[in-house]
């Protein structure tokens, strides 16, 4: 299992699009939004924060859902067409082990992704770590759980490596607006906020940012995101095929 | 423990309303290089992929080391070493690693450079997968097959894509390996390597088995001058 793990890594790190999605993007974004005055002026229809504070927890449902819908379905699809995975079956080691070893790396890289964000945003750009630290390690789990059961719903429902990519990006990009990646959540008008909610980047976001202003997340965006992970891994567990 | 290594009686398996394998019987002794061969769609890799656990019988019996292949698949995949014909890996995984990775599966692993060195690989160790030619990652599959020193090796289109010069290597190779002890299945519908290394063959057409027995035998019955008349002349027949 670890010399699967570390060859699996090894790959991942050699393919390059899981870092450079995964890490350097949101990176990127954190210091173009940083270096970008307007987004450092307190303002009062965010309550006193400033559209930085605002961006901080977005950013890090962004990595999530980045490696989540993106880089994981299309390794794994892609290794099922590839008949890797069919392979595997005929060793003593069998084909669930690729498939843990895959979900360590992506959260391993969601942990390191995450960690620098906000490390950052607080030593560059002076955005204040989460006030309520538990609820916020809570919520990113959570998310992350969720958003990797959709991931794995994707890899399930996708034939082949390229299918994933786009049925990945399919879903990744009406998630990310809905997260509130384009117009945050607090100015999107009522019936889009409520939509928005209903999905985990949503109740990600609005939990993440609940935490970040000190209190404990709303417990509908912790039921939200524990819905969509129980649901979608079920069916993903359901269509899931090694060939 | 009974004589044979492998057991396959009448065994069936449909996919829908295609019959795969209707019924097919054979026994393989241990030690023994066993062909199966038959056209393209005989019957041939569905066979094989329920004798190795990736599929699962409609009706019949099947025993691997006195094992039965779904219900003991773990412990049976830690002695057979297959070699499939469609199974790949990673683009980006190299040689090396390849071999390593799958040292790691197993208990008592071969060593991966002899390994390589028999199968002409020497000094591809740092080749990814991808940039292999067609020979070369038929070669390395042969390899992962191997390297968990296996009581039996399954062989599907064993030296298919491989020049004459490395076919010929091949065949000495399984040679080898089946003088150290291990029993042979190997799959083909390429006579002359049936010929030169099986001691005997099953040659199945449409989901059945029409004649087993030694290549000379076939031969001999079927009143042709080698193995492959004798097996075009036994499956037109019935075509």
């Amino acid at each position: 299992m670890t010399t699967l793990t570390l060859i699996e890594l090894r790959l991942f790190l050699r393919e390059k699009a899981g870092p450079a999605f995964g890490v350097g993007l949101p990176l990127i974004l954190l210091i173009i939004f940083g270096n970008l005055p307007f987004y450092r002026e307190r303002r009062d229809d965010l309550g006193g924060l400033t559209l930085l504070d605002v961006y901080v927890p977005i950013l890090i449902a962004f990595v999530l859902a980045m490696l989540a819908l993106n880089v994981l379905p299309a390794v794994l699809a892609g290794y099922r067409e590839k008949g890797v995975l069919r392979r595997l079956r005929t060793t003593p080691v069998g084909p669930a082990r690729v498939l843990a070893a895959q979900l360590i790396i992506t959260l391993l890289t969601a942990a390191v992704s995450v960690t620098t964000v906000l490390l950052t945003a607080r030593l560059a750009y002076g955005v204040a770590f989460p006030r309520q630290p538990a609820g916020f390690v809570l919520t990113t789990v959570l998310a992350a759980v969720a958003l990797t059961a959709v991931g794995l719903l994707v890899a399930a429902a996708a034939p082949g490596g390229r299918a994933a990519n786009a049925i990945g990006s399919a879903v990744f990009y009406p998630m990310v607006f809905l997260g509130g990646l384009f117009l945050p959540i607090q100015t999107m008008p009522a019936v889009l906020r409520h939509v928005s909610q209903a999905t985990p980047m949503g109740a990600a976001v609005t939990a993440m940012q609940d935490t970040t202003s000190g209190h404990w997340p709303h417990w509908l965006a912790l039921i939200t995101m524990v819905l969509w992970a129980g649901g979608a891994a079920l069916a993903a567990a359901k269509l899931f095929r090694w060939e | 423990m009974s004589a044979s290594v492998i057991e396959v009686e009448h065994l069936h398996k449909a996919y829908g309303t295609t019959v795969a394998v209707d019924d097919v019987s054979f026994t393989v002794g241990p030690g023994e290089i066993f062909g199966i061969l038959g056209r393209n769609g005989a019957g041939k890799t569905t066979t094989v992929e329920c004798l190795i656990g990736l599929r699962t019988p409609d009706r019949g019996r099947i025993r691997v080391l006195g094992r039965d292949p779904h219900r003991d698949h773990e412990e049976l995949t830690r002695r057979v070493g297959v070699q499939l014909q469609d199974g790949q890996l990673p683009d980006r995984l190299r040689v090396g690693e390849a071999m390593r990775l799958y040292q790691s599966f197993y208990p008592d692993p071969a060593d991966a450079k002899e390994l390589l060195a028999q199968l002409g690989l020497k000094g591809r160790e740092k080749t990814p997968y991808a940039k292999l030619s067609g020979g070369q990652k038929q070669r390395l599959s042969i390899a992962l097959a191997l390297i968990g020193r296996p009581r039996i090796a399954v062989l599907d289109e064993l030296t298919t894509g491989l020049d004459p010069h490395a076919r010929r290597d091949t065949w000495d190779l399984i040679s080898e390996v089946r003088d150290q002890g291990v029993t042979i299945l190997l799959v083909t519908h390429f006579m002359p390597e049936a010929e030169r290394l099986c001691d005997r063959v099953a040659v199945i057409h449409d989901g059945r088995v029409l004649v087993a027995g030694t290549p000379a035998e076939l031969t001999a019955n079927e009143g042709q001058p080698t193995l492959e008349d004798a097996f075009v002349t036994l499956t037109g027949r019935t075509a």
